[in-house]
């Protein structure tokens, strides 16, 4: 990908959100996706969370990957390493955020530190420089991604919401089960992308 | 072999002393003063995060304490000393805070009160409600399978001879157990409090006489010979006012059913 023309951006774009969603086909990220979709608002922050720390762990990860393991020649470190990174930013985000524009500190809430432990993230990094993106489509493929993670735990939050709402849902499915369930057909659905290729 | 060890001990290593001195600069630069007193607090509360206060944890209780929305005294596990720590953080308007407890107004045990039938189901209150509300004649009160026992998390309440009892020495006053009791029959009341109603009975006299030797039949004797007006009669049973009672103890000597208990 030396030339990003806004046909390769597109295909890519739709490549990380539908074909390849990292919750429903990758199956990365799900303790998140489970655990903050019972709200759609809570969904939607957690979305927003997730982009904005994956766009910036890609980005320093990169640079961590290019700058430092490859003249080492340690690339066998790279999980370890990112891990270490991904951690220290969050943190670093945290404060920042704390005192620079607290109102997003507080619409973030407790899913900023969630975030450290979100594979979802991790793999991200991972697979992208695994793919040998260069930085600009390292760092798309991440936004991409990320939004394909909130699309999926959005959609997700409304199937959810129906559900509490308006089924009548045998005792023994009540809550997490039948969550279970609707991922899987949620999963099912997302599948069919699978025919679209570019 | 041992190079390449090396290398990546080494490299891992700076990179984790670089990330970390970067965060302990970042925590200095990016230091959000909090009010000081938020801090004590926090100190004083246990850190479990356990919710008995009703907050969400320790760190929304303190928030909520120093915002002045909550008061000093919610916490049950650092029970009386820790509110009394938190309201001295708090400046000298939390003290006049009362220390509450939990007064179970029913006193009819198992010798003084009639039953309607015998009950063989689940030892649980909620369950022994929903038969004809209750196996007591006194559709009222205390059902003494001990529901608010199971829910206290201070181990305040006993059941004795079939009636709740809550020990004041024990009790933190949050009030978990009034949501315990299908009868509603616990009220929360002043530490200090002295006169108390141990009845619920809301029936006419007459059909109090009935059910129970120790129900209040609402003859209002006590509210008119309260010299400070704290007593009224509402629905058949007697309720006093805390803010007015001075203890003087002239209804408990007038009430002709010797129900308003006078403790010391």
């Amino acid at each position: 990908m030396e030339t990003l023309s806004f046909g390769t951006i597109l295909a890519f774009a739709v490549n990380a959100i539908l074909i390849e969603n990292v919750v429903l086909s990758q199956f990365m990220g799900c303790c998140p996706f489970f655990g903050v979709s019972k709200k759609s608002d809570t969904a939607l922050g957690m979305g927003m969370a997730v982009t904005f720390i994956m766009g910036l762990a890609s980005i320093v990860t990169y640079g961590v990957y290019q700058w430092v393991l490859i003249p080492l020649d340690l690339e066998y470190l790279e999980t370890i390493a990112f891990i270490l990174v991904i951690a220290a930013l969050v943190q670093l985000v945290e404060l920042a955020l704390k005192k620079l524009i607290p109102a997003l500190y507080n619409a973030l809430g407790i899913y900023l530190p969630l975030i450290t432990t979100n594979c979802a993230v991790l793999g991200v990094c991972l697979t992208s420089v695994q793919e040998g993106y260069n930085f600009l489509s390292s760092f798309l493929y991440s936004v991409f991604t990320a939004l394909g993670f909130t699309l999926a735990i959005w959609i997700f939050s409304l199937i959810r919401t129906r559900i509490e709402e308006t089924c009548d849902i045998p005792r023994a499915f009540q809550g997490f089960p039948i969550s279970l369930i609707a991922a899987a057909l949620l999963s099912f659905g997302f599948m069919g992308f699978n025919g679209l290729s570019f | 072999m041992w190079i390449d060890i090396l290398k990546a001990f080494l490299a891992l290593g700076i990179m984790g002393l670089i990330f970390g001195g970067a965060l302990s600069i970042a925590g200095n630069v990016f230091h959000v003063k909090e009010d000081e007193r938020k801090g004590k607090i926090l100190a004083v509360l246990p850190g479990a995060n356990c919710g008995g206060c009703g907050y969400a944890g320790c760190a929304n209780y303190a928030d909520a304490v120093v915002a002045g929305e909550a008061p000093c005294n919610k916490c049950p596990v650092a029970k009386a000393e820790g509110a009394e720590t938190i309201a001295s953080i708090m400046g000298a308007e939390a003290e006049e805070v009362r220390p509450m407890v939990a007064h179970i107004r029913c006193s009819g045990s198992h010798d003084i009160a009639n039953k309607k039938y015998t009950y063989y189901g689940m030892n649980d209150c909620l369950a022994a409600s929903r038969l004809l509300g209750g196996y007591m004649t006194c559709q009222y009160g205390c059902l003494g399978f001990g529901n608010c026992v199971k829910k206290c998390p201070q181990d305040a309440i006993s059941i004795q001879n079939g009636v709740a009892m809550v020990d004041r020495d024990n009790c933190v006053g949050c009030g978990i157990c009034l949501d315990a009791c299908p009868k509603g029959v616990i009220e929360i009341i002043p530490k200090d409090s002295t006169v108390l109603v141990s009845c619920s009975n809301k029936d006419p006299g007459a059909r109090t006489r009935v059910a129970c030797n120790a129900g209040c039949i609402g003859c209002k004797i006590c509210e008119k010979n309260c010299p400070e007006g704290a007593i009224r009669v509402e629905g058949n049973v007697s309720i006093i006012d805390y803010t007015k009672c001075t203890a003087c103890g002239i209804c408990t000597e007038k009430c002709p059913r010797h129900l308003l208990e006078f403790s010391k």
